[in-house]
């Protein structure tokens, strides 16, 4: 009976424990320090609603091996472009969010393409690479942003009248579409319905495209490429594929997180969206070669858990704003974690 | 003789692009030469010491070392207790260099240990860890300095009562070594001492290398299974050449500082790893392969590129931000061109040598 | 006259309660060099990890028997226990950093070094090298080989020769060395090299050094050997001096088993349809190459490829399956196959059972399920059902009794097809990766290796599976073994491969002895 108990604390992991107990422990706490648990619950959804899909761009590149896409960057400028192009032509309401969708999926699909081409050059080592391709794809951006020609008054920065500015409102685009698509209102309890559905309809797709034949060979190729190969597929381009999906999750990822955030945020911003998303996917319970669709629902939900009630629980016990350090502890932490985790070694990635 | 020039050319590639890229944007610039010498003799001054710290790890086969910033936090938490002693000059130099070791051993011990444990990822696993020791950095500086590390100064405190302000203060201490003994050789400046002591290290690296510890890096950074089998302990060795890097980060940093005048207590260290590895890479260095050369042509040739970049930027584009984003760009970018050409190198041989499994069975 | 520098007495020694070693004894008196040959799987590299303490030695529970060296017991328990008590050994693959001169790889992890004050302090580590003694050891020990290489020159930039003869040297400059083996020097090394290492291994001889010599190629173990000692099934079979033994008699003795003359097949496969034609067939895989061998298969039949490791056998089905890079003509029911990819011949029904199990051939981390219908579902649209037009899932009832099906008739043992196969033994493994080639109905099977490292009873299993497999389904066998005993138990025809060409094919009811002749004929 102890054994088994072990075996099941070492197969959910001490860290993810850890943590999933002191998210428990500040839930319980929440109502003692005053915390009102409805606009807790409100900020976790909407939290959720926002980043889910960044966390669910991980799966396709982690089933066919390529390990945590710490290039995400590269599929939210893919997004990034989608929106600004979309608000540039004058589109608006939710019209501007479909319309950037269908602008961030090309820019997505040859971004993708071409990072997956990389990849398969230097299989074993996609982890530091995709990282820092991500980084230079980031700053290049950071000059394109200023030099691409944009005009539409609400994005360029007002007194020189052009270059974008840092930060550009939504309003009267696609600011809190889905969320406010059949909302839900109970009180201060608000679900954003149309966000989360349409995070489960994406995730729906991933796990039909896991069960097809494609989707079979993808988590062959994760599991054991020369197997893959003898078996007669052609794994460069099913890892081509995977980059593609996840860089076109992200792209997509990124405009739901501004429809709900009201704002896109450019420049140095994608820089550091790549950790928090890889660190909730391996708290959900993915490994660097292992992740389904239950380890981005639990994994999102708990790190968020622990994004927006540290600030809340922690400010009124002891009158210190911890949130940020225990954040930044936590989610590398978990990364850490990861990656040195003996039994993931046989992929050496 | 073409051959070797063609040779010569894709061997140093990345420091040709540099001094391209400088010899355009220097006129443009529009900065006088002394000007420049002055700022290249103060940056190597800065920076040497602790691009140096990056060599040993490369040696011993661990990559680029992006946990360097492990000492560069010890050696800010070093200076924070001995500004906060009152000790300044080059005691206060000393004293900090000397409390920052036990911090780095710690630091080091612990990242060594983890990149020994993600063997094949080194490099991604060293990354994180200094994003992981940051936080813990955060917890102890901005927390824990005041209510349970004794803090005496209220200057260097923040209003609240505890945990330290964004800038430290180090005017007392500013340039006390680059002063101590300083010549000026047509209109520059040249801090002998600092110069001494950037190259009693490059004396030392040398002088490490011909050691037996130095020899037996060199042998587990080439091939960890011929090491064991030789006898040699591989995970110590590793282990140690992650505590001496973490070291000799921490005096650079404690040095850098001296130069610099002030800590960002939450921001100076962040960003040094990045630009101490771009430097060496610009010096013509590679993930597996780094000299003192490279250090200084790195050094040179990447800080060049740093200050002349956003003014030459602003000429040709009219833009100011356009040439602080291209330099960061650049940064960024020949770190990805090193690691990707090291990646595929290494890919290419695991392949190969996938056929070599073959022959022992 | 009895003073032998190593002897050793009954060793025995088991893995997993497989029995490698059943009893072997062997001495060495100073200065003699003895030939120790045997097929693959003889236990020769068990008997060196034994005496060279080798890990998995110690980790598999050590070995039984005694070991003496100059009268005295031994206990040998890690390689540097074997190193003080003045054993070398060369293996095989080059132990030898690449970046590092002759010199330093002579001295590697021994060098003579100079205190400083610093060492003082913190440990000898910190000892700087004296490289002039390094010099002077390299240069003495290089001298002792016999051989002219250059003592600065970097192992990344030498012939294969010298790397070769490095590592000699390195043995040699040990001051206590006394027993020194060589595992297979001449292998890699190019006629006029072999010669010279011949010559330098005799006068190391001569300088009162024992040699324990191991090589397929026999002629220059009747060429330098003081005796022969042959290996087979764990036992010494034979331990006689070099010249009261021939050859013949040698190869005899290696492969010999005389389980009686196999009975004559009772099919008739003069049918003589030739299914595949491969032409001028060049595969390129380090250590099993293929060069310019042309085959031809016959409807129906079970061929069986033979011949000695790192001779191409392996090569032959890797190439064809598109694994490795090969070349050539590959003709099968009269239309050439495209060898680029692997899909071009599976597409064919010809399909491939690896003899890397666990690298190749499995989904370690999946279950039972996936490995079985993986293959057939990407090859053939099998075990899928289409839920709209073009979307189409794998269809788990399908899987699961397809498996069920292979479970039952293979005899797999599992707890359930959910099982992953990891946890599955060796031979359970085997006949999972039979069973995923069986699920894809194949007209042609490629089997390597089928009953490496799999015990007696799974290996008559897989046999028989394959035998039956063949006569039901009429499908086309060529199956690949080191052991010429199972070739001959199963196959109508055996083709021999030697230095990547076929040697000669032969009907299975040959004689041992023409097959021995075969493998080493091309050489000597």
């Amino acid at each position: 009976m102890q054994d088994r108990l072990k075996n099941i604390i070492r197969d959910f992991g001490v860290p993810r424990l850890i943590i999933l107990c002191f998210l428990l422990l500040l839930f319980i706490l929440a109502p003692f320090v005053g915390a009102d648990l409805p606009t807790q619950f409100t900020n976790l959804f909407n939290r959720f609603s926002w980043n889910a899909v960044l966390v669910l761009a991980m799966v396709p590149m982690i089933h066919s091996g390529c390990g945590l896409n710490f290039g995400l960057p590269f599929g939210i400028i893919a997004g990034l472009l989608g929106g600004t192009i979309s608000i540039e032509l004058g589109f608006t309401g939710a019209m501007s969010f479909v319309m950037a969708i269908a602008f961030a999926t090309p820019f997505a699909i040859i971004f993708g393409f071409l990072y997956g081409v990389l990849l398969n050059h230097i299989k074993g080592g996609e982890m530091m690479v995709a990282t820092y391709v991500g980084f230079s794809a980031v700053s290049f951006m950071c000059m394109m942003w200023l030099l691409l020609p944009y005009h539409s008054p609400t994005m360029v920065w007002g007194y020189e009248g052009k270059g974008l500015r840092t930060t550009i409102s939504l309003e009267g685009f696609y600011d809190k579409v889905l969320s406010r698509f059949l909302e839900i209102r109970i009180g201060n309890l608000v679900f954003p319905t149309g966000a989360i559905l349409f995070f489960v309809l994406l995730s729906f797709l991933m796990w039909c495209f896991l069960k097809t034949k494609t989707g079979t060979a993808m988590t062959a190729v994760g599991s054991n490429p020369i197997f893959a190969k003898a078996s007669g597929v052609n794994v460069d381009k099913i890892r081509t594929l995977s980059v593609i999906m996840s860089t076109w999750l992200a792209a997509i990822g990124i405009l739901i997180y501004e429809q709900g955030f009201g704002f896109i945020q450019l420049y140095m911003a994608p820089f550091n969206m790549a950790l928090p998303a890889v660190s909730a996917i391996l708290i959900g319970g993915a490994t660097v070669n292992k992740a389904s669709i239950a380890n981005v629902v639990i994994g999102t939900l708990l790190f968020q858990g622990i994004v927006t009630m540290t600030p809340t629980v922690m400010n009124s016990m002891i009158h210190m704003d911890m949130s940020e350090v225990i954040r930044i502890i936590v989610s590398n932490g978990m990364i850490l974690y990861a990656l040195t985790r003996k039994n993931d070694d046989r992929r050496g990635a | 003789m073409k051959f070797n020039l063609k040779k010569f050319l894709a061997d140093n590639s990345v420091p040709i692009m540099f001094i391209i890229i400088c010899i355009i944007c220097i006129p443009l610039s529009g900065f006088s030469t002394s000007y420049l010498l002055n700022e290249i003799v103060t940056r190597i001054v800065r920076n040497a010491f602790l691009i140096l710290s990056l060599l040993i790890p490369i040696m011993a086969g661990m990559g680029l070392n992006f946990g360097m910033t492990l000492g560069a936090m010890a050696g800010e938490i070093a200076l924070i207790f001995t500004s906060d002693w009152q000790i300044w000059g080059i005691p206060g130099v000393v004293l900090a260099m000397i409390l920052s070791i036990p911090i780095s051993i710690l630091l080091g011990t612990l990242c060594g240990n983890l990149l020994n444990k993600s063997r094949g990822r080194e490099m991604i696993t060293s990354y994180i860890i200094s994003f992981f020791i940051n936080g813990i950095y955060q917890l102890v500086v901005l927390y824990m300095m005041g209510p349970i590390i004794p803090i005496i100064h209220q200057s260097i405190k923040l209003p609240r009562g505890y945990g330290i302000r964004n800038t430290v203060s180090l005017l007392n201490l500013r340039q006390s070594i680059d002063n101590l003994i300083s010549i000026n050789i047509l209109g520059v400046k040249v801090p002998v001492v600092s110069f001494l002591i950037i190259i009693a290290l490059c004396l030392f690296i040398v002088w490490f290398t011909k050691t037996k510890l130095g020899q037996d890096m060199r042998a587990v950074g080439q091939n960890m299974e011929v090491a064991r089998a030789a006898g040699i302990n591989v995970e110590r060795t590793r282990v140690l050449s992650i505590i001496m890097s973490t070291v000799l980060a921490g005096f650079g940093m404690i040095l850098y500082l001296q130069n610099m005048g002030n800590i960002a207590t939450y921001s100076s260290h962040s960003q040094i790893g990045m630009f101490c590895i771009a430097a060496l890479l610009v010096g013509g260095a590679t993930v597996d392969k780094a000299s003192i050369g490279n250090v200084f042509l790195g050094v040179i040739l990447f800080h060049l590129m740093f200050i002349v970049a956003p003014k030459a930027g602003t000429v040709i584009t009219g833009d100011s931000m356009i040439g602080e984003y291209f330099r960061v760009f650049i940064s960024y970018g020949v770190i990805t061109l090193a690691l990707v050409m090291y990646e595929a190198k290494k890919h290419k041989k695991k392949k190969m040598a996938e056929g070599d499994d073959n022959e022992k069975q | 006259m009895d003073n032998y520098v190593i002897e050793m007495k009954n060793i025995k020694k088991s893995y997993y309660g497989t029995t490698v070693l059943h009893d072997i004894s062997l001495k060495l008196k100073s200065g003699e060099i003895v030939g120790l040959v045997g097929e693959n799987g003889a236990g020769k590299s068990t008997l060196m990890n034994i005496l060279f303490g080798d890990e998995v030695i110690s980790s598999t529970g050590g070995y039984e028997g005694e070991i003496l060296i100059d009268g005295k017991l031994a206990t040998i328990k890690s390689s540097f226990d074997a190193l003080n008590l003045g054993i070398g050994m060369v293996h095989q693959e080059f132990s030898l950093i690449p970046g590092f001169t002759t010199t330093e790889n002579i001295l590697f992890n021994r060098e003579p070094t100079r205190g400083s004050l610093v060492s003082n302090v913190f440990g000898e580590r910190l000892n700087t090298l004296d490289r002039k003694r390094m010099n002077d050891i390299a240069t003495e020990a290089i001298d002792k080989v016999g051989v002219k290489i250059d003592k600065d020159m970097l192992v990344s930039s030498m012939p294969v020769g010298h790397k070769q003869f490095t590592e000699i040297a390195r043995e040699i400059s040990k001051d206590n060395l006394k027993v020194l083996i060589l595992d297979e020097p001449t292998a890699v090394l190019t006629e006029k090299e072999a010669t010279t290492m011949l010559s330098s291994i005799k006068s190391l001889a001569s300088r009162g050094i024992a040699i324990i010599f191991i090589s397929h190629r026999l002629n220059e173990i009747l060429d330098i050997c003081n005796r022969v000692v042959v290996i087979r099934d764990g036992f010494v079979v034979k331990d006689s001096d070099i010249k009261e033994i021939t050859v013949e008699e040698i190869t005899k003795q290696m492969i010999g088993r005389e389980v009686g003359d196999r009975k004559k097949s009772s099919r008739n496969v003069s049918n003589k349809n030739v299914i595949m034609s491969i032409k001028n067939l060049y595969v390129d895989m380090a250590g099993e190459n293929v060069k310019n061998l042309s085959l031809d298969i016959y409807d129906g039949e079970i061929l069986g490829i033979g011949g000695l490791a790192g001779q191409g056998k392996l090569g032959i089905p890797n190439g064809i399956m598109g694994l490795y890079d090969a070349e050539g003509e590959v003709i099968y029911k009269n239309e050439k196959i495209d060898i680029t990819s692997p899909m071009n011949t599976l597409s064919k029904d010809i399909a491939f059972v690896s003899e890397d199990r666990r690298g190749v051939g499995l989904l370690l981390d999946e279950s039972l399920e996936w490995n079985i219908s993986f293959l057939t579902m990407q090859v053939k649209n099998k075990f899928l059902k289409k839920l709209l037009k073009f979307i189409s899932f794998r269809n788990k009832d399908e899987i699961k009794s397809v498996t069920d099906h292979y479970i039952d008739a293979l005899n797999i043992k599992c707890t359930s097809s959910k099982q992953k196969a990891r946890e599955l033994s060796g031979g359970n493994q085997q006949k999972v990766c039979l069973a995923k080639a069986f699920a894809m109905q194949p007209k042609f099977l490629f089997v390597s290796e089928p009953t490496r490292g799999i015990d007696v009873g799974a290996k008559a299993l897989v046999l028989d599976a394959l035998k039956v497999y063949n006569e039901q389904h009429n499908t086309t066998i060529v199956m690949i073994s080191s052991e010429i005993e199972e070739l001959r138990q199963i196959c109508d025809r055996i083709a021999i491969v030697s230095d990547g060409k076929i040697a000669g094919i032969c009907d299975a009811t040959e004689s041992v002895e023409k097959f021995g002749a075969l493998m080493i004929g091309a050489k000597v």
